[in-house]
């Protein structure tokens, strides 16, 4: 991951970025784990902030990541750590597309069953988590039906 | 919605109306018989990749009851899974042979996977062939759950409203999952007796709190048998145990004996999904409140309802 702050503006703790995607008002210790669920830690010029000064959260965190546009799908995974999450689309220094997360009502194929004894554990079998609460954010799996707190949910690689 | 080809895979799947359709059909082939003709010219198969004796051995006679064959096997000694075949290729392959699989699996969420993959045949325009779990590790037992119903409200003369206590081993026991989910339709009071670590999972706790069951833990039967209308006792599931050590802190924890009764109501009915090892005493089978052997032989008019059900054979 390359996490650098030169060339930030003056007062900025982050510096910005011409082309790509800012992710705004995560929790506080959230971002590095988000990062790493996008895949964002391999390649890409990233930048986090860690509890930044939010008046609206009071502390946040934040990604910078350049040259890398969200899809829909990767909004929903965010929403799963982070439901208040902005995605901000930047191109050419300009903002250009604003975005609220929202939480999916099924992850495919990328989460891990947390119940070492899952089918999806054993044998080749693409997993399939279904939300089955929204506040707090708790994932069951399809197979097996154990639960999880979305911030707990481990994913493959 | 219908039974036609449906999977039985999770108690949870069924509504209240669902299960007395399926009681009512299973009290009705008790009372007037089975019809040798009805599933004439189908066939279910049975997979057992863990032992079993009253489920295969039901379902078997169940089949046949009602005119179906069956081709099965009974452990995977003998078979591909031996040279490691998956499940899917096993559940691709039989779904050739059969009209309904029947299935009990190690692992957690077996069913639930081979029944997806018997739906995506119908995308390839094939018929979809219904799958039965007939226990899936330590997650659920749905078949065992509607007989245990059945059993309850044939002891009872209903279910609504009763008290039931859950005794053993709460926590790998497939059987006391399904049952506590499905009891949570009735209006039951559940009391939950097991040591600390073999208590009911969260995720089965945090179901039940949903719904608002009343649901109370306790640790000894002592405290419970006075006020419970059936005492459902579970063995503990040594081959579920990651280590000897920890099943032998538990094992022999709870015996129920005839003394142990005697603080219990006249009507109240002892339980058990079986095999016993010791948690029943043998001089409690000739007790008047024991119903453990009536239970394992509702096991047929169930599954014989269920098999009539999902192939056709009663709409």
């Amino acid at each position: 991951m390359n996490v650098h702050t030169e060339g930030a503006k003056k007062g900025m703790i982050v510096s910005p970025i011409e082309n790509g995607t800012v992710i705004d008002h995560l929790p506080p210790g959230r971002a590095v784990r988000i990062a790493q669920m996008l895949g964002l830690t391999e390649g890409a010029v990233v930048i986090i902030g860690q509890n930044l000064k939010s008046t609206k959260y009071g502390r946040k965190d934040l990604i910078k990541v350049e040259n890398r546009f969200l899809t829909d799908e990767e909004c929903s995974r965010i929403a799963l750590f982070a439901p208040n999450a902005t995605v901000n689309i930047i191109r050419n220094s300009e903002l250009v597309e604003k975005r609220k997360v929202s939480i999916p009502d099924v992850v495919e194929g990328i989460a891990v069953c947390s119940n070492a004894n899952c089918i999806t554990n054993k044998e080749p079998v693409p997993t399939r988590m279904l939300t089955v609460c929204r506040s707090p954010v708790t994932i069951a799996c399809h197979y097996c039906g154990y639960e999880v707190r979305a911030e707990d949910l481990r994913f493959r690689g | 919605m219908g039974f036609m080809d449906r999977d039985i895979v999770s108690i949870r799947d069924f509504s209240r109306e669902d299960l007395e359709r399926i009681f009512e059909v299973a009290r009705r082939m008790e009372r007037g018989g089975y019809d040798r003709g009805l599933l004439r010219g189908k066939r279910a198969s049975l997979l057992f990749y863990e032992p079993s004796t009253r489920t295969r051995l039901s379902f078997q006679a169940a089949a046949q009851s009602l005119g179906a064959d069956t081709v099965w096997f009974a452990g995977v000694e003998g078979t591909s899974v031996m040279k490691g075949e998956t499940l899917k290729d096993t559940i691709e392959t039989v779904a050739n042979y059969a009209d309904a699989i029947v299935i009990r699996h190690p692992y957690d969420g077996a069913a639930r996977w081979a029944a997806d993959i018997t739906s995506r045949r119908v995308a390839r325009g094939e018929k979809k062939v219904p799958v039965i779990n007939g226990g899936d590790g330590r997650n659920e037992h749905p078949t065992q759950t509607m007989l245990d119903l059945y059993t309850i409200a044939q002891s009872q003369g209903r279910i609504d409203g009763l008290t039931i206590a859950m005794v053993g081993d709460l926590k790998y026991g497939r059987t006391v999952h399904s049952l506590a989910y499905a009891l949570g339709m009735y209006g039951c009071r559940i009391r939950l007796v097991a040591p600390d670590q073999l208590q009911m999972p969260p995720h089965v706790l945090s179901y039940l709190n949903s719904r608002g069951v009343e649901c109370t833990l306790h640790t000894s039967i002592e405290e419970i048998i006075g006020e419970v209308d059936i005492l459902y006792m579970t063995r503990i599931q040594r081959e579920r145990f990651p280590d000897e050590n920890e099943y032998n802190r538990v094992r022999g924890l709870y015996r129920v004996t005839r003394k142990t009764l005697q603080p219990a109501k006249p009507t109240m009915r002892v339980m058990h999904p079986l095999p016993r090892v010791d948690e029943i005493s043998v001089d409690v089978d000739d007790d008047s409140r024991s119903y453990y052997f009536k239970q394992a032989g509702n096991g047929v008019p169930i599954r014989a309802a269920l098999l009539a059900m999902v192939l056709g054979g009663i709409s």
